[in-house]
């Protein structure tokens, strides 16, 4: 007995308008944290932004993927209850009352109405009752006459399907909530409570993959993504379930033929597009198709999806140019990216782990502002052009890689195949550094007049080669006597300062120079002793330039302006390379691109229930919004007319519709009064 | 006769509900011309899904018309504008700055430009009209409100135009980015609130809407000035659907019913506390209209959001991924709901709802704006 009560507490309680409220607000406001908080990031993140003891809490409470929280669900899983219930509560009730004409409503109840009048009645009753007959059905009520002990009931009602609508409106939320169940895979998560299924979390090859990870094609519902090169073929994709991952085992393979993309003239990509076929495989069957991203194919109940793209493993040949053996030949290296292999530099080992090959890299440029013009009807000109300037450029292929030593330490390298000009000038751009998180720091290799890195290296090997030293200093030397910068009997000193700052800079570039001088020069010294560094140093430079030419047999030039600047880069480049951390620069010089397209896989079984109840969701609220449930009773006497109206809205139109009635009502009287 | 016309109840009440007049024959025909036209022309180049949104949207504004009679001859006027707008360009988009008739009106631009213009005004003249209880000065208003939507809709359609000139692969309806569908919100703002000033017979109210609308304006000119967000930029391969044409606007339809149903929430405060009550409608009017707002607005956010998950399942592989905006969509629409419990379940009236009802903007805003510029997502279309 008192167990059934608190049952009936409860179903009370799950049933209630408040409590359904009381979720619905509860679900909006949970619903909030998980777009505020980044869902379904690297541990690591958290641990970085929210610090080591917040990211074990919110870890605890589930915050890191709110939508699949046992909480979470559980909130849904109350308003699919409390609504059913609501349904089931009031189902009974609105069945009778959508058939029922309220028929038997008593004279006392309806003058307790607020839309009520009484009228007086004479002259003959026939034509009466033929015109309201005709007038409520001509306004689409459904008309009940009754003869009652009493008088004579009309008892109208229009618009019962407001309770069909509400029905509609809340059997789809049910029905959603079953068919988002489904799409859950109860089942998985039934084996992964009881450990039957373990999500790995381990690095492994796919075919290493226990049985415990991996799931049979004819699981129920599966979201997952694989990636394909070109020309590979693949039949799993692998599914993120907390930490880990599952395999998903899929009734066919997929073949990437071809992965398209296009751009449009100004830059934006404008498609991406996979060439497949895919081999069922109970039947055989082959099915050759294109996915691109907004047209899905749909095999076996199972739809592939144009997800992402990237590189799928390229041919690479990189032209590795020793930084500090001035003695070393460029050689090649022929390799492929997403790879690593053991490289050697000198004597020193290290792993080269390729990263991403992109054959472009499409760039915005800086906000360009300057494409504005200037004055007030500048910028009306300006807001009236809808054609938008192009904005964007392209840097060309770049390879990604990391450097890692025997200690492990890596250092990542981001290089560019062609040529970026900035500044006016040609540079080869390479990006380092040490920290995933960091951006990177750009080298320029300057580049020759015939636009080769060739040029900067020659120059880079006479100034690292101190052999060649006391021949520059002695050039130097002959120049500057000639210039009358210096004298005849100081030429040696300058032959040895020479020498030294070459030294210097041989061993660290400015910064080395720089050191020295904060060092051991009193600082009221240090500018004008560094201007006469710099000075010996551009003319040292110019002089190794030469003799760089000269070792390659090239004819002579002479220090135009042009060489200049590319002398001053030279010497900043060799500067930076004390700061690139390996000794090797990596050139890109050729490539072969084999392009990867990443698909997502999904078997939604729900969705139909879903698709379902949407449209219930619609017909429902477009019927309870706009159509009005009304009832109008009148009694008739010989004596008297009782009308009463009552609606499920009380509003405007309600008093409109009464005032309607009640004047018609009035004149149908009168004329029958008049008549007689 | 005087008989015949007493033989039914419900004489002297004009008929409620659909009536068919001859006009409204007279309109389908000509929407029925056009979109022939249309077809012949551009049938060839549209897939399925396209030709039946062509045929849906006829109809749509068919029954547009004959349930609201004066935007007719609104969708007329405007459609021979952009028409004129169509021929004056001749195929070359460079003509919009060089004949003066584009130059100074008709193209997109200057069409955006005087909408904003003229919706400044109709604000500035709704408030005189309510400070001096001037009629004229109301009337003139929703002349102005009139004249500054028949600009917006003129600046959608020659726009769309427009994209078609820049590139026949850039072309796409003016739907795709968050200027244009600024545009698309002062437009349907501005229809939904003529709609109930003549419903309701009172002009009252505009001074209270306008001033989203004015709002949205500014963001317009901040965002064309300063970050040339009016340059039509060509559709990344997630927009390029059919699904946008249909799910953006029905989302517009209920952003700007739940805007205008939040201005006449705070009409509505400032009544209950006896401020310009004697100038405003009605505490019971106010409160009804923002009841019917709200109520048009759900259904077509119920709409938009049920198309936003079919988009979904085409484009990202689901049809819910908890994506921000997915998940404030939801949010908003549960507030909405929990509001239409509260006033037709538990029969509420009064101050409290009128509160939700603006704070419900602060939500709606969030869902529109906010997480576009604060939260990343699937929406925000960085990636692929
Ligand atoms: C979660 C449990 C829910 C319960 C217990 C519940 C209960 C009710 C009840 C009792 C009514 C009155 C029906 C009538 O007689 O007209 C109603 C109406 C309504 N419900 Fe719910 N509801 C729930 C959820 C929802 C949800 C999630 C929505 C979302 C759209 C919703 C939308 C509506 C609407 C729009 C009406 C208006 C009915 C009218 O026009 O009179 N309900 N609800």
């Amino acid at each position: 007995m008192r167990r059934h009560s608190v049952l009936r507490v409860l179903y009370e309680l799950l049933s209630s308008m408040r409590f359904a409220i009381s979720l619905l607000v509860v679900l909006a406001i949970a619903s909030i944290i998980g777009t505020v908080l980044k869902q379904n990031e690297p541990y690591s993140n958290y641990v970085f932004e929210l610090g080591p003891f917040w990211a074990v809490f919110f870890e605890i409470l589930g915050l890191y993927d709110v939508y699949h929280s046992t909480w979470f669900l559980f909130i849904l899983g109350f308003v699919v209850v409390s609504t059913a219930f609501c349904i089931y509560r009031h189902l009974p009730g609105i069945l009778r009352d959508m058939r029922s004409y309220r028929d038997s409503a008593s004279l006392k109840s309806l003058r307790a109405m607020a839309h009520h009048a009484e009228f007086p009645v004479s002259g003959a009753m026939e034509p009466i009752k033929a015109r309201i007959l005709a007038s409520l059905q001509g306004s689409g009520y459904q008309v009940k006459v009754l003869q009652r002990e009493d008088g004579l009931m009309f008892a109208a009602k229009r618009g019962s399907k407001h309770k069909l609508g509400y029905l509609l409106a809340h059997s789809s939320i049910v029905l959603c909530g079953l068919g988002f169940m489904l799409d859950g895979n109860p089942v998985l998560r039934w084996q992964q409570l009881f450990g039957t299924k373990v999500a790995e979390t381990r690095d492994l090859p796919q075919s290493k993959i226990p049985a415990a990870s991996r799931l049979a094609p004819n699981n129920l519902a599966f979201r997952g993504n694989v990636t394909v090169p070109t020309n590979a073929e693949v039949d799993v994709i692998f599914i993120n379930s907390g930490s880990g991952y599952f395999v998903q085992e899929l009734p066919f393979s997929i073949k990437l033929n071809k992965f398209q993309v296009e751009h449009y003239s100004t830059g934006q990509p404008k498609l991406f597009a996979s060439d497949i076929t895919v081999t069922e495989k109970a039947t055989g069957k082959l099915t050759k198709a294109t996915v691109s991203v907004n047209h899905p194919l749909v095999v076996n109940g199972i739809a592939i999806y144009q997800a992402s793209f990237g590189d799928g493993g390229s041919k690479l040949e990189l032209m590795a140019w020793n930084l500090f053996d001035p003695a070393a030949r460029p050689h090649l290296v022929n390799t492929t990216s997403l790879n690593s292999q053991p490289y050697q530099i000198g004597k020193d080992k290290y792993t080269l782990e390729l990263g991403e090959f992109r054959p472009f890299n499409i760039e915005t440029m800086d906000e360009a502002k300057a494409v504005n013009k200037e004055g007030i009807t500048g910028i009306l000109a300006d807001v009236r052009s809808v054609k938008a300037e192009r904005r964007t450029r392209n840097m060309g292929p770049s390879i990604q890689f990391k450097l890692r030593d025997t200690q492990g330490q890596a250092r990542e390298f981001l290089n560019y195949m062609s040529p970026a000009q900035l500044d006016g000038r040609f540079y080869l751009l390479s990006g380092v550094r040490t920290e995933v998180a960091q951006p990177f720091g750009f080298v320029r290799w300057p580049l020759d007049e015939s636009m080769k890195i060739d040029g900067f290296m020659r120059l880079r090997a006479v100034m690292l080669d101190a052999a060649a030293y006391p021949e520059i200093a002695r050039r130097a030397g002959v120049k500057a006597r000639a210039g009358g910068a210096i004298s005849a009997s100081s030429a040696a000193d300058f032959e040895r300062s020479v020498v030294w700052v070459l030294q210097r800079f041989a061993e660290g570039g400015f910064a080395e120079l720089d050191r020295f001088l904060k060092a051991k020069v009193p600082e009221d010294k240090r500018k004008t002793v560094a201007e006469t560094y710099i000075k010996i140093l551009q003319g040292a430079a110019a002089e190794a330039l030469a003799l760089a030419d000269e070792r390659a047999e090239l004819p002579f030039r002479p220090l135009d302006e042009d060489r200049s600047r590319f002398l001053m880069d030279g010497l900043v480049a060799i500067s930076a390379s004390f700061d690139y951390g390996v000794p090797v620069y990596l050139q890109p010089v050729g490539f072969e691109e084999v392009k990867a397209s990443g698909l997502q896989l999904t078997r939604e079984p729900g969705k139909s229930l879903i698709y379902l109840a949407a449209l219930m969701m619609i017909c429902g609220v477009f019927c309870m919004f706009y159509i009005r449930e009304s009832r109008i009773w009148l009694h008739l006497t010989t004596e008297r007319a009782l009308l009463a109206i009552s609606s499920n809205r009380r509003n405007s139109e309600l008093d409109r519709e009464f005032e309607k009635y009640r004047t018609g009502l009035a004149k149908v009287l009168d004329a029958a009064s008049a008549q007689e | 006769m005087q008989q015949d016309s007493s033989t039914t109840l419900d004489v002297g009440v004009e008929a409620q509900g659909w009536s068919i007049r001859a006009s409204d024959i007279v309109f389908g025909l000509l929407v029925l011309v056009v979109m022939v036209l249309a077809w012949q022309k551009l049938g060839t180049k549209m897939d399925y899904y396209e030709q039946a949104i062509l045929l849906g949207s006829g109809i749509a504004v068919v029954a547009f018309g004959c349930f609201w009679r004066p935007a007719r001859q609104f969708m007329v006027v405007c459609g021979l504008l952009a028409l004129g707008a169509t021929q004056l360009y001749q195929g070359d988009l460079a003509r919009a700055g060089q004949v003066f008739w584009l130059k100074y009106l008709l193209a997109s631009q200057s069409a955006v430009m005087w909408m904003c213009v003229l919706f400044v005004l109709a604000t500035l003249l709704y408030w005189l009209g309510l400070a001096t209880r001037s009629a004229t000065a109301d009337l003139v208003g929703t002349g102005l409100t009139w004249s500054a939507a028949a600009a917006a809709l003129v600046a959608k359609l020659v726009r769309w135009y427009e994209s078609y000139l820049i590139g026949a692969d850039v072309g796409h309806i003016p739907v795709s980015n968050l200027y244009e569908v600024f545009i698309l919100f002062c437009l349907i703002t501005a229809l939904m609130y003529l709609y109930y000033e003549q419903k309701f017979a009172t002009r009252r109210m505009g001074a209270f809407v306008l001033p989203i609308i004015t709002a949205a304006v500014g963001f317009i000119l901040w965002y064309s000035f300063d970050r040339r967000a009016h340059e039509i930029q060509p559709l990344i391969p997630a927009l390029q659907s059919w699904w946008m044409k249909i799910h953006v606007p029905a989302n517009f339809v209920g952003y700007g019913a739940f805007s205008l149903a939040a201005m006449l929430g705070v009409a509505q405060l400032l009544v209950s506390r006896g401020i310009l009550a004697s100038r405003l409608p009605s505490y019971d009017l106010l409160g009804e209209v923002m009841y019917r707002a709200i109520a048009v607005g759900f259904l077509f956010f119920t709409i938009a959001t049920v198309l936003g998950a079919m988009w979904a399942a085409d484009a990202w592989g689901g049809y819910w991924s908890w994506d921000p905006k997915e998940t404030w969509a939801l949010i908003v629409w549960l507030n909405y709901a929990v509001w239409l419990h509260l006033r037709l379940v538990k029969g509420w009236r009064g101050n409290v709802l009128a509160w939700w009802a603006v704070l419900g903007l602060l939500v709606t805003t969030f869902a529109f704006l906010g997480v576009n510029m604060f939260l990343s997502g699937l929406h925000s279309y960085g990636t692929l």
